[in-house]
């Protein structure tokens, strides 16, 4: 952009005062009201996270290579996959890209020193460790079987598990969410820089916008439901168990209301992430730049009137089947919107590819595929055959793995020189890039054929025709395990011993990459003035047309 | 190294050969669904290898081949944008139209379909069928004609799924689900439960049983049986009196229940009910909350004094009170 970039290329990173080392000490980290710093307090919290649910997915995997069940007593695998299912969602998925890379970016890329209200960001983690720290007391004190999903009556009536510490853990970390939404939506209304107008905002905002006004929304709905779970589980108040006066249809209502839109909290911000990846390495300004912006709008409101299409064969009246069956189709239509627009923006690129690329590149290929599959969902006809099957776990891990965790991963490899100022080994990151490609592919494919074939989800035994797929499935996910255990080496590497990074590795465009790497505390010696659209990147003299 | 490529060829094709790639179908419908499901698939496919073989010929030819590359300037094109939205949105009416016209017909079980009875209980299925055989995991059914299942739950939420047929409906407490299919192929079919019901979800199978309609007569003529539903359901009734009031020409304290099943019955808010299992069964449990117009609303309450399969016994004979009158007719 068009500001004169601080000659910060001669003082080495170490000497520079900059938000890393401006202040020691774990105090100074953790009454911390920087952004930046609160980001990284975050990525530390849902790496920890992503552990522990990654390993019950391991055990799960396991087990699953032998029909009867080569590991554990139907019990814990049950255990095993509603802890998968609850950190993974809640407590990785859903925090992920905001969390991290929205606290740190934001008031980067809008040329702004913070949040509008950093005290209520360091709150929101607070209580974000609070509602996970709740978690991991339900698992350590016996576990929870309900599946994520917490489906009543089973949950408020007949299971013996620790329902209620979880379900408390989930509706105090919602609190974070809310509270992380409205200092987003507040920032970018009212903090950006002179002349940063709205649509001259990267995408990546404009996806943390519709992000957030999903938190704002939606996160209250499952705070109440979740609630009222506990109050029908505790006092017996008869709200959704049919014995005690109750309907329980209502509470997948009520869930799904909050927990189809927070589909999208989980791949909006890595369709923000990956329009920012595939201009930097094409040095190509987004094509249809406006039609990507507001498809992320309409995915967020569209959102919110698609959960009938997870309660299909629950018996709900065919009228309400058609018509939910009818706007899923429509919320499709955005996000196809988007794959083409990214294609074409590769269209007579200079297209180089670091890892970052590479996760990009996987982004669109796997999301094509989630997305698609998801019509197989939306049809009626193949639903009935299809829902609660594998084929679901298939299609939903190829959008929030194959999507919003390549786009993670991929946004973390970009702005990773940014966060720390260095660099990590690329040939490592690429390799790693292809490994986690590879092995997603073959863990989760083989869960499409599975479904098809009436393979139930959450199944710790199993008919023995579904085993050769199964075990595929299962070598898959080691191979998938090691390509994201790589990543955590040599980040750690690259943050003792990584070379300098300079400013701006990528040659990208965006108000982040015009302050040092790492930035100051105060992001911009001078905020920015931006004359400029985003993407604006050099182009050539139109003399090949 | 041809040997190896060929072991190795030969190692592969043995492995694909261990796939399944393909469930049974063997209901009336199952052709019809995997035919959606093969559409579906070509197209997944065809756009999945339409943006890899995009991506790939971009990667390729436009990679940077020096550092300080400027591409061309490529501006938006609102053209390209409206067939990429209009396209899509036209190939999702035709899936809409095709999947919603299947999946109505598929919801309508014919009318001469013969009806058994499903109660799901942690963790497992109990089958009644209206001569009386009761069966535990297991369902016997003829091949080649309709049956209709009338479902509901003891406890939790279950998942009623013959995958060889492409059925599946979740069975709830406190109401009936119905779900219908006409098996093609005689054979043996898994039946899982696909809604997570607790410890032993993963142990709530059983097998279906698809017979030729002479196996399945001897089936039912040696399997050991109690009397038929509805007869149960008449003792049910008699025991506790309920003809005292419901008296069959119409003329007891209570509304008469012959031939009112399937028919709308109105209440005295006006309203206009049609008088189906989920009637009945609010008329037990909960009289007040369904008065019919005309009568006073002094039937007292049976919540908690019947089981599940109870309840479907009086349901059976209150059916039958109709069959009757009609082939009095």
């Amino acid at each position: 952009m068009s500001m004169a970039i601080a000659d910060v290329h001669e003082v080495p990173a170490e000497s520079r005062v900059n938000y890393l080392n401006a202040t020691y000490g774990l105090k100074s980290w953790l009454l911390t009201l920087d952004h930046k710093r609160i980001g990284l307090l975050y990525l530390a919290t849902i790496t920890l996270t992503f552990v522990v649910g990654g390993m019950a997915a391991v055990f799960m995997r396991l087990n699953l290579i032998e029909p009867q069940g080569a590991l554990v007593e139907p019990e814990t695998y049950n255990k095993l996959f509603s802890i998968h299912g609850i950190i993974m969602v809640f407590f990785f998925l859903v925090p992920s890209i905001p969390a991290t890379l929205g606290n740190f970016l934001i008031p980067l890329m809008i040329g702004a020193r913070d949040v509008a209200f950093p005290k209520l960001n360091l709150m929101s983690w607070y209580i974000f460790v609070t509602g996970a720290a709740c978690v991991l007391y339900a698992v350590m004190t016996g576990g929870v079987d309900t599946g994520w999903t917490f489906y009543t009556p089973y949950s408020s009536s007949y299971s013996h598990t620790q329902v209620i510490a979880a379900a408390v853990g989930i509706f105090i970390a919602g609190f974070s969410s809310i509270l992380t939404g409205l200092n987003f939506l507040v920032t970018i209304h009212k903090m950006r820089a002179p002349g940063m107008t709205w649509f001259r905002l990267p995408l990546f905002i404009w996806a943390m916008y519709a992000t957030s006004l999903i938190f704002v929304l939606g996160t209250p709905v499952i705070a109440v439901t979740l609630l009222l779970l506990a109050a029908e589980r505790l006092l017996h108040v008869g709200i959704f168990d049919p014995a005690i006066g109750g309907d329980p249809l209502l509470f997948q209502h009520l869930f799904w209301f909050y927990s189809h839109p927070a589909v999208y909290i989980m791949i909006l911000p890595g369709m923000g992430v990956i329009s920012e990846l595939i201009t930097a390495f094409s040095r190509k300004k987004i094509f249809g730049y406006s039609f990507v912006a507001f498809s992320s709008l309409g995915i967020a409101i569209i959102s919110f009137v698609v959960w009938g299409h997870h309660m299909f064969v629950t018996g709900q009246s065919l009228y309400a089947g058609l018509v939910f069956s009818v706007l899923s189709f429509v919320v499709a239509i955005p996000s196809a919107v988007k794959v083409f627009n990214w294609t074409a923006t590769l269209y007579k690129g200079s297209i180089s590819y670091e890892a970052p690329m590479l996760y990009a590149l996987g982004f669109i290929g796997l999301f094509t595929m989630g997305g698609l599959t998801g019509l197989f969902l939306a049809s009626l006809a193949t639903d009935v055959h299809l829902n609660g099957t594998y084929f679901i776990v298939a299609h939903f891990h190829y959008i929030m793995v194959g999507g919003a965790v390549m786009a993670y991963l991929g946004g973390i490899h970009y702005w990773w020189p940014k966060i720390t100022g260095r660099m990590y080994p690329d040939l490592w990151a690429r390799f790693a890039a292809l490994i986690i490609f590879v092995g997603f592919n073959l863990t989760f494919f083989p869960q499409f054929m599975l479904g098809y074939l009436g393979m139930p989800r959450r199944y710790g035994i199993y008919p023995a025709e579904f085993q050769v797929l199964n075990v595929m499935s299962s070598a898959g996910a080691s191979i998938l395990a090691i390509g994201y255990v790589i990543p955590l080496i040599y980040f750690y590497w690259s943050w003792n011993y990584g070379p300098p990074a300079g400013p701006n590795p990528w040659g990208a465009t965006g108000l982040e990459w015009t302050t040092a790497s790492p930035p100051p505390t105060e992001n911009f010696e001078h905020i920015p003035v931006v004359t400029e659209d985003a993407y604006n990147y050099p182009t050539a003299e139109v003399a090949s047309e | 190294m041809m040997g190896l490529i060929q072991f190795g060829w030969s190692g592969l094709t043995a492995l694909a050969a261990m796939i399944p790639m393909q469930p049974p179908a063997a209901s009336t419908i199952a052709g019809e669904v995997d035919q959606l499901y093969y559409l579906l698939t070509g197209i997944t496919l065809f756009f999945t290898v339409l943006i890899f073989s995009i991506i790939f010929y971009f990667m390729v030819k436009y990679r940077r081949r020096s550092a300080d590359e400027k591409p061309p300037e490529i501006h938006s094109s609102l053209v390209l944008e409206l067939a990429w939205t209009i396209i899509p949105s036209l190939i999702c009416v035709v899936i809409f139209v095709w999947a919603s016209s299947l999946y109505i017909r598929n919801s309508r079980p014919p009318v001469t379909s013969t009806e058994i009875f499903v109660i799901g209980k942690q963790w497992m299925w109990h089958l009644q069928h209206p001569e009386g055989p009761r069966e535990i995991n297991e369902l016997h059914v003829p091949v080649g004609v309709p049956v209709k299942l009338t479902m509901t739950s003891q406890d939790v939420i279950h998942g009623f799924y013959i995958p060889s047929f492409r059925i599946k409906k979740d069975v709830l407490p406190g109401r009936y689900t119905s779900i219908w299919f006409e098996a093609t192929e005689e054979g043996t079919y898994h039946l899982f439960c696909t809604e997570f019901c607790g410890t032993n979800h993963t142990e709530m199978i059983g097998w279906v049983y698809v017979m030729s309609p002479t196996d399945y007569s001897a089936w039912l003529a040696g399997s050991e049986h109690s009397e038929p539903m509805a007869q149960q359901g008449e003792r049910i009734f008699n025991h506790y009196t309920c003809g005292y009031c419901h008296v069959a020409d119409g003329t007891g304290r209570g509304p008469s229940l012959v031939g009112i099943f399937g028919k709308p019955e109105k209440l005295s808010s006006g309203e206009m009910r049609m008088v189906d299992e989920d009637l009945i069964r609010q008329a037990l449990l909960l009289p007040n909350s369904v008065p019919v117009a005309g009568y006073a609303p002094i039937m007292p309450t049976f919540q908690g004094q019947f089981t599940e399969e109870q309840i479907l016994q009086l349901i059976a004979y209150v059916k039958s009170l109709g069959l009757q009158e009609r082939a009095n007719q």
